[in-house]
């Protein structure tokens, strides 16, 4: 799986293929993170095959729709546990992120894992996903932005010279020194 | 110098790169180190309620008094108790920005006579100092 910009939410819902033997056979429904439903249906297939003996070819997709968040006006704490494979072996963790919206969150997610792990998409699973009261934040550092009353200043803004700031001109050499404090 | 102008729940800022250039904003809630949650009032300023990163906001000396995460409603209500607008359009940093906005909408003849007008006016000035022997 590649990921491109950000992630989607998507719900699928498959079943194995009814035969004459099983008419109704019993169908599942799981929530995927993928950047597109193309992707989501063939997540689906994988994560299924490893709950159930059930695969693609021997199986349908029934729905497959997006969810989007109605509440982005707020910005909320995102707890996600996942397990990944990194080079040696594979792990599980917990991270938690703040975002407007959970597909925010998981982009995000995608984006740390990339950094700190050099982990691809394709070996990072989403096992759970939640919302986080303030209180119960557990990477304390990480969330600091969570606490009330938040205050920081800018300090030293180095502007590049596409925020249009007089002294880092077009030109390649300048004579004057850039302004990095702006109160 | 101390630093007097903070990130924090009800300052407002000024956008200063991509579509929203130019507007006024006030930062609504903190997402992380790098990015803030704002909002116009879109009524006032014409800014919709948007996550945007540090690097494109300048911040102003002003605040608004509001809770985290407060309502549009409510922040247009702060913004009209406080007069911020008046307040931003009188700050030298408003002047200065409608004054080359407005230069850079001159035509060449404008400029030409923004030219000959700021001489008449040096020259009256000088006239009147040499009057008063400064």
């Amino acid at each position: 799986m590649t990921v491109s910009g950000i992630m989607k939410q998507f719900q699928v819902v498959g079943r194995k293929a009814p035969t004459d033997a099983v008419p109704n056979p019993e169908a599942y429904r799981m929530i995927i993170f993928a950047p597109n439903a193309v992707i989501a249906k063939s997540k689906f297939w994988y994560y299924m095959h490893q709950f159930r003996k059930m695969k693609k070819t021997t199986g349908e997709i029934l729905d497959v729709v997006e969810i989007v968040e109605k509440n982005n006006r707020i910005v909320k704490n995102y707890g996600i546990w996942l397990r990944y494979s990194s080079r040696s072996g594979t792990h599980n963790m917990y991270r938690e992120f703040r975002d407007v919206s959970l597909t925010g969150a998981v982009s995000q997610l995608f984006d740390e894992m990339a950094g700190r792990h050099r982990t691809r998409p394709r070996s990072i699973q989403i096992i759970r996903t939640a919302t986080v009261a303030t209180k119960d934040l557990k990477r304390v550092n990480g969330m600091q932005f969570a606490k009330a009353n938040v205050k920081f200043p800018l300090p030293h803004r180095v502007a590049s010279a596409k925020r249009g700031q007089k002294a880092l001109s077009s030109r390649t050499f300048t004579t004057v020194r850039p302004t990095t404090f702006f109160g | 110098m101390p630093f007097s102008r903070y990130v924090e729940v009800g300052r407002v800022v000024l956008v200063n790169y991509g579509p929203e250039t130019g507007k006024l904003a006030t930062i609504i809630d903190i997402v992380d180190q790098n990015k803030c949650l704002i909002d116009g009032p879109e009524e006032i300023t014409g800014v919709s309620r948007q996550v945007i990163p540090f690097t494109r906001i300048a911040l102003t000396d002003f605040t608004v008094k509001i809770q985290r995460n407060a309502r549009t409603k409510t922040l247009k209500k702060a913004w009209e108790e406080a007069d911020t607008m008046n307040k931003w359009e009188a700050s030298s940093w408003a002047k200065k920005l409608s004054a080359k906005k407005k230069r850079a909408s001159l035509s060449d003849f404008g400029r030409f006579k923004a030219m000959v007008a700021r001489k008449q006016k040096s020259e009256i000035i000088s006239k009147k100092m040499t009057e008063l022997g400064a």
